[in-house]
């Protein structure tokens, strides 16, 4: 049984479905990555899964219970977290009180999650005094990010972890979401970086105008001459 | 000795003259301002919205006390301390109680059913005319003490070369009282988990969200903090003055233009924004000839001095929070703290 199954996903934002039919699938564990060009629904994926717009058809099993528009609050103690594609970090509280802010639902102690998280990334831990509005842009994405895990998700939702950020930075942060994964926590990402992220998906999922496009292995997509063509922009990655 | 000439030709009486009346009284105007500004700059970091009534739930919460007063009236005496003050745990309890009661009737709905903010501006005034005339209805128009017979009014008066420092008992009180509320409200929004959620849901609401945090618990702990602080700054400028029920029409302006100093949303600015409108106003209502008068021997002769000299005359004195607040507007939108008028 897997972990998520998204089938046939229609909603929007009020006006016009944005979703035409997503179907999303994918075991625990797993690393399930969605791409696709500007503007083809995919953070509005993330958002109807994540009850943060109306699904209208369609249904979201997760872990074996129907979760159809419930509400984030209700989702997250489900054992799901979300990382929002901007603003994803609360700019003028320390880097610690932003994890501390992701234990809300938490009423055990949960110091040794922030020590985790430290240890996943461990540049955070001189600046945890420090707002985390003055970081870098790789480090607020990792500010973001362990924010996220502090519920000990068993699925992490990320939008574009590695949006703007250096190769250096880049490297890093995919590097931590696959050990992140090696702990047991399955990942559902959509990225840009679309060559890197289907590299090391599990499942891949190409999205356009509100659908599927394709749908396979990491590798599949990746070896697929159609998807390079259409979406993955030709040969050597454009970064 | 050359100190002791020097102590000789300061004007000790008119240097008292001066604390009196622009340090200690802008002390204590500004920390009426201090917290009323903080509950208006709380509201608006959570819930983005002016609110207009906040110098009615000010004064709505000086008769709660009054009416605790009728209701115990030889508490204050058993204690030695004026009965309002004694009870005004109380008035700030039931006045924080209103406030999360208003919110239930007037502005949760427009928020649950996602009204524009100039709905919510709307509502607002709306609920400040209503309030008005609700204190009026109960209350008349009189002028009321908050003192009861029982109670004897310290006036404090430490000599200081002539003339005395006087601070009385009410002003002794209301800055205890704000210091105690400033610390306290320090604490609580960066040692508890509730306060810190509070903050959180100021910074970006839409991640306090997905983080799991109730917006309806920091929406309604927001009301309680901000009503008992209003009611605890009405009571006192209440003791301090008196008791009418426009009290709001004086204090609602440098209210706004301390939140807006201070950088709106930004609690400890509100604070400091309430000290700098009340000082503001103290120096410009200051007739300065006072402290030039004993400079006469040193100035040329052609200099008279007026026996008034002020920036403004005392009747104008709420034209100084609207200089502040447009000055601030024009040159520093944001406050003076960095503000979140932009997001
Ligand atoms: N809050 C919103 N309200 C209304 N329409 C929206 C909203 N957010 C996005 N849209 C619209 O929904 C469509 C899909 O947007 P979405 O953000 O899901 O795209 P995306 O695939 O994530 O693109 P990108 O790569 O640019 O992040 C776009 O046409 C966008 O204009
Ligand atoms: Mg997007």
């Amino acid at each position: 049984m897997p972990l998520l199954e998204m089938t046939n996903i229609h909603g929007g934002y009020g006006g016009a479905n944005i979703l035409n039919g997503v179907s999303i699938a994918i075991e625990a564990n797993q690393i399930g990555v969605i791409v696709g060009p500007n503007g083809a629904g995919k953070s509005t994926t993330l958002k109807a899964l994540f009850g943060l717009l109306t699904v209208s058809e369609g249904s979201i099993v997760f872990d074996g219970k129907t979760v159809t528009n419930m509400a984030p609050e209700k989702l997250v103690l489900q054992g799901l977290s979300y990382v929002p594609q901007e603003f994803n970090v609360f700019p003028t509280m320390s880097v610690e009180e932003n994890l501390e802010m992701g234990a809300y639902v938490r009423r055990d102690s949960f110091r040794h999650l922030i020590d985790q998280v430290y240890d996943y990334f461990p540049p955070l831990k001189d600046k945890r005094r420090q707002p985390a509005g003055e970081l870098s842009g790789g480090q607020r994405q990792m500010v973001a990010i362990g924010r996220a895990l502090m519920t000990e998700p068993r699925l992490l939702l990320l939008d574009e972890p590695t949006a703007g950020l250096s190769p250096r930075y880049m490297g890093e942060i995919f590097d931590r979401i696959i050990a992140v994964n090696k702990a047991g926590v399955g990942i559902l990402m959509v990225e840009q970086n679309a060559r890197q992220a289907l590299a090391l998906a599990h499942r891949g999922f190409v999205l356009a105008g509100g659908q599927n496009r394709f749908t396979g292995t990491g590798a599949e997509l990746l070896a697929d001459p159609e998807v390079a063509k259409s979406f993955l922009g030709g040969g050597a990655d454009h970064a | 000795m050359p100190e002791a000439g020097l102590l000789a030709i300061l004007p000790m009486n008119e240097l008292v003259f001066f604390l009196n009346k622009v340090v200690i009284a802008g002390l204590i105007i500004g920390s009426v301002y201090a917290l009323g500004a903080v509950g208006v700059t709380l509201i608006f970091g959570i819930l983005r919205f002016a609110h207009f009534p906040h110098g009615d739930m000010m004064t709505a919460g000086a008769f709660v006390a009054l009416v605790l007063l009728w209701m115990f009236p030889g508490v204050g005496a058993a204690v030695g301390l004026p009965t309002a003050f004694v009870l005004m745990p109380i008035a700030m309890a039931v006045t924080a109680l209103l406030a999360v009661g208003l919110d239930r009737m007037f502005y949760r709905p427009m928020r649950k059913s996602g009204v524009k903010p100039v709905v919510m501006v709307m509502t607002s005034i709306g609920v400040m005319l209503m309030m008005q005339g609700l204190l009026r209805l109960f209350a008349g128009t009189g002028t009321r003490q908050l003192y009861a017979d029982t109670d004897d009014k310290d006036i404090y008066r430490i000599p200081l070369g002539g003339r005395d420092l006087v601070i009385t008992e009410p002003q002794l009180m209301l800055f205890a009282t704000t210091i105690v509320a400033v610390v306290a409200l320090h604490m609580f929004l960066t040692r508890s988990r509730m306060g810190k959620a509070m903050r959180a849901v100021s910074d970006n609401p839409d991640l306090a969200r997905v983080s799991g945090i109730s917006i309806d618990h920091v929406v309604r702990t927001t009301w309680l903090i901000a009503g008992a602080l209003a009611a605890a700054g009405g009571t006192l400028l209440a003791l301090d003055v008196t008791l009418k029920p426009d009290l709001s029409y004086n204090i609602i302006l440098p209210i706004f233009a301390a939140a807006i100093v201070g950088g709106v949303g930004q609690p400890y600015g509100a604070i400091a924004g309430g000290l700098l409108v009340g000082f503001s106003e103290t120096l410009a209502v200051f007739n300065w000839s006072v402290l030039l008068r004993p400079m006469r021997p040193y100035l040329p002769e052609f200099i008279e001095i007026p026996a008034k000299l002020a920036f403004v005359p005392t009747e104008y004195k709420i034209v100084v929070p609207f200089f502040i607040l447009i000055a601030v507007l024009i040159w520093r939108p944001t406050g003076l703290f960095k503000g979140r008028v932009n997001n």
